[in-house]
């Protein structure tokens, strides 16, 4: 078996197994007939088809935005380190997302959509302020600067939110349960909110895959190269804002997904971008669907924040990471 | 074939490349040189559009490369600039494939018999085929610089920009790269513009070369135009050389470093030695040294000399590797010792000291004369060389220039014609006078201390002493050949 088909295979695999625990595991066990056979149990088909199968998919989804998200934006910015989290895109989301819970908006034509569109302009917004930023201080957009720069904005949306927080009154509470990052309770209705841009955002930044493996290089190498750098990195810097907006705006920000899949993933089966992104999105999706699983399970009956699940995991990871380049970089010089 | 007008550009607050022109036709390869800092990389930059021209054109295939498009362009013109790895794991055959980028068109454009032909044929001719799966960390700099070389060469285009292509490479790797260039130029008819480095290498490899200085063109032409020492020196603040490659029709230039140890450096008689074997001259200085001996000759710097004596049924077939077989047996440094051959016993040899207005000089001959000839009569000969022979050594405590050498060499000669005459030796066969023996041999070496002699003719302060040291050392010499039984 040729080593693409081998890493699809193995991974389309996990992503089953991970669905099937996803559905299959909690407080209630739901025997795999059910699936096929509503009769078999009625109970269980209705735990399966409204919570445990949206939720399982809304974290399938959400994970696999933010991990090809990730993908992406280390690939665009030559930086293993970047993710929607580090570079403060999902704190920007956040606020978009909790501006509009606050100030109730709902905009005509989009309704349902109102909350992911907004969460994908504070997405789009922070993306585009930080780089500008990060380019003021170093032209070169080193490593260090951007995740500086990152957390800097971070710090400054977070205080921003808990400003919003303080201020409100009945909202309070929906505000902060959805802060808190999870994909409980969500439903059916954040699942059909979310896809269209999981998808649309999914196919942006696959359409740039080549263009990625040859950003890889550099800007000016890519120019050599007949890359149109900047219409490929507008797609890619959209694409990623747009996934990572809608996934905030049905979970909350869960942090580290995009730094750890991609890197897993990379280690595993090869940086080259046209198996790296869609490997990101389905391991994305397993990842998450895992994590859940935990964190609704391991301190049963009560659930844990997914967020707390997935930074528990990629702190470690992250540092490694940095730990691993710096070495490096040490060795070279 | 690509054509430059009056091109300026740079970066956005000055421009650094001004008003440059040049064509280089196809199969073609023009190589861009230039000090530290004199716009040649950013030549390529501007000529590649990654900087903008504030003025100027550029032309491929008739038309102005700001009306192709990115993609097209690239399928035109390759460029190698100066790369640096990622933060990502490539593999070596991942990052050839890029190459590729710009002939793979659509969302699901495949990868093409024709694409595969193109990376393996890259990694081919770049000698990166064994690393293939190899990730790009894990090469050694030259190593990664090939796999670039072939990223380019995998675009498949007819104009190839380098930036020092040979950087982090070594000779060998060097000349492989450059002979693949010139070899694509010559059979594929790929043009050529590459950044070097190394005069040298420009020099051998291009067939023309754009000195440019602060941001212009300083000449350009073929390599024997623009490599002039008077240019170099001026353009690069350096002092320089040049002289002829051995094997081809190109100019090399060495530099010439300020180092002014004055050293003393005399030749005196107690440097010579005569042993049962040889005559020997060993100075703790290397001297300048022109000579026709056996060992060692042609132009070089060397602190031994040998004159040794050989009996008369030497074998001489194969006498350069039982001179050097001698060399090795008798602990003389191969490449610091010359070595001529005589019959004559050492006993007879003759050194003299003669003084010069400049330093003295000394003057050692063996005389072998029993096969004398007139030059102007061997035409009718037709027998091998024999082993007796004149040997001349003229030691010169001054310095002498190229042109000294070699006239120092012809009065020298001169001074020996006129000691056979004055001696009466004749040509056997014929009766005439004879002018020389059938393989006498000559060595003039210099200390290059003092003043430089600019000329070596008879009338000059050098000429006058080597006439009249050289013909006085042979008459004695041969007077003590005749009376040496």
């Amino acid at each position: 078996m040729s080593k693409p088909l081998l890493a699809y295979v193995t991974t389309i695999a996990l992503l089953l197994i991970g669905i099937w625990c996803g559905v299959a595991i909690g407080s209630v066990h739901i025997p795999l007939e059910v699936l096929w056979n509503k009769a078999a149990d009625e109970t269980a088909a209705n735990i399966l088809w409204k919570v445990r199968m949206p939720r399982v998919l809304l974290a399938g989804l959400v994970g696999a935005s933010l991990a090809i998200a990730g993908a992406a934006f280390q690939g665009l910015l030559k930086n293993p380190l970047a993710d929607p989290y580090t570079l403060g895109v999902s704190s920007g989301a956040s606020v978009g997302a909790v501006m509009t819970i606050f100030f109730s908006l709902s905009m005509p034509f989009i309704g349902l959509y109102t909350l992911p569109v907004f969460s994908m302009l504070g997405a789009v917004i922070t993306m585009v302020i930080v780089m500008g930023f990060a380019r003021l201080i170093d032209r070169t957009l080193k490593m260090e600067t951007l995740i500086l720069t990152g957390i800097i904005f971070s710090s400054f949306l977070g205080s921003l939110i808990s400003l919003m927080i303080a201020l409100s009154g009945e909202e309070l509470r929906q505000v902060v349960g959805w802060l808190l990052g999870s994909v409980s309770m969500r439903g059916w209705p954040f699942v059909k909110m979310i896809l269209p841009f999981v998808v649309i955002g999914s196919i942006m930044l696959w359409i740039q895959r080549r263009e990625l493996n040859v950003l890889l290089y550099g800007e000016e190498r890519a120019k050599h190269l007949g890359v149109n750098v900047k219409r490929s990195k507008y797609i890619i810097l959209a694409g990623g804002s747009m996934l990572t907006g809608a996934a905030v705006a049905v979970s909350g920000t869960i942090g580290f997904v995009g730094l750890v899949v991609p890197h897993m993933t990379r280690m595993l089966w090869g940086s080259d971008h046209r198996h790296l992104l869609p490997l990101s999105f389905l391991n994305g999706a397993t990842l998450l669907i895992i994590c859940d699983l935990v964190a609704r399970t391991i301190i049963m009956p009560r659930e844990l924040p997914i967020g707390v699940i997935t930074a528990f995991i990629g702190a470690p990871v992250f540092a490694y990471i940095f730990y691993q380049q710096r070495k490096r970089k040490g060795v070279r010089t | 074939m690509i054509i430059v007008n009056n091109l300026s550009g740079g970066y956005e607050d000055k421009p650094i490349v001004k008003d440059v022109s040049f064509t280089v036709a196809k199969g073609k390869i023009l190589g861009i040189l230039g000090p530290n800092g004199s716009g040649k990389s950013t030549l390529l930059k501007v000529m590649s559009s990654i900087l903008p021209a504030t003025a100027g054109e550029v032309y491929i295939d008739g038309q102005e490369i700001s009306t192709y498009n990115a993609r097209v362009l690239a399928q035109k013109m390759a460029v190698l600039p100066q790369l640096h790895v990622n933060a990502f794991s490539n593999t070596v055959r991942e990052a050839v494939a890029l190459g590729r980028y710009p002939h793979q068109t659509g969302f699901f454009s495949s990868w093409s018999e024709q694409d595969e032909q193109a990376v393996q044929y890259a990694m081919e001719q770049t000698g990166v085929q064994r690393y293939e799966h190899t990730p790009m960390e894990f090469l050694s700099g030259g190593e990664q610089q090939r796999v670039f070389v072939a990223q380019a060469l995998a675009q498949t285009a007819q104009i190839l920009l380098l930036d020092e292509p040979t950087n982090h490479l070594d000779i060998a790797h060097q000349r492989q790269i450059l002979d693949m260039v010139r070899k694509e130029a010559l059979e594929c008819g790929l043009t050529v513009v590459m950044v070097l480095h190394d005069i040298n290498l420009a020099a051998l490899y291009c067939d023309e070369l754009l000195l440019m200085e602060q941001g212009q063109v300083r000449a350009f032409g073929a390599p024997h135009e623009v490599i002039v020492a008077t240019q170099i020196e001026e353009v690069y603040q350096a002092r320089v050389a040049t002289y002829a490659h051995p094997e081809m029709p190109k100019p090399q230039m060495t530099m010439m470093p300020d180092l002014n140890a004055p050293q003393r450096a005399v030749v005196m008689m107690n440097h010579f030695n005569i042993t049962e074997q040889y005559v020997q001259l060993q100075t703790k200085f290397p001297l300048k040294t022109v000579s026709s001996a056996v060992h060692n000759a042609g132009i070089g710097w060397y602190n031994c000399f040998l004159n040794r004596s050989v009996p008369l049924d030497y074998a001489i077939a194969d006498v350069k590797m039982e001179v050097t077989a001698f060399l090795q047996r008798a602990r003389f440094p191969l490449t610091s010792t010359v070595v001529m051959l005589t019959a004559v016993p050492t006993s007879l040899a003759v050194i003299k000291e003669f003084e010069a207005p400049f330093g003295n000089i000394f003057v050692a001959v063996t005389a072998g004369i029993g096969n004398a000839v007139d030059v102007s009569r061997t035409y009718e000969r037709q027998d091998e060389p024999y082993i007796g022979t004149i040997n001349i050594w003229v030691i010169i405590n001054g310095c002498l220039s190229e042109e000294a050498f070699f006239q120092a060499m012809m009065t020298a000669t001169e001074a020996k014609t006129k000691a056979l005459q004055s001696e009466n030796i004749r040509d056997e066969r014929t009766g005439t006078i004879a002018t020389s023996t059938a393989t006498d041999s000559l060595l003039i070496a210099a200390t290059q201390k003092g003043p430089e002699m600019l000329y070596g003719g008879p009338i000059t302060d050098v000429g006058k002493v080597i006439g009249k040291g050289v013909f006085e050392a042979t008459v004695e010499a041969i007077q003590r050949y005749k009376t040496r039984e």
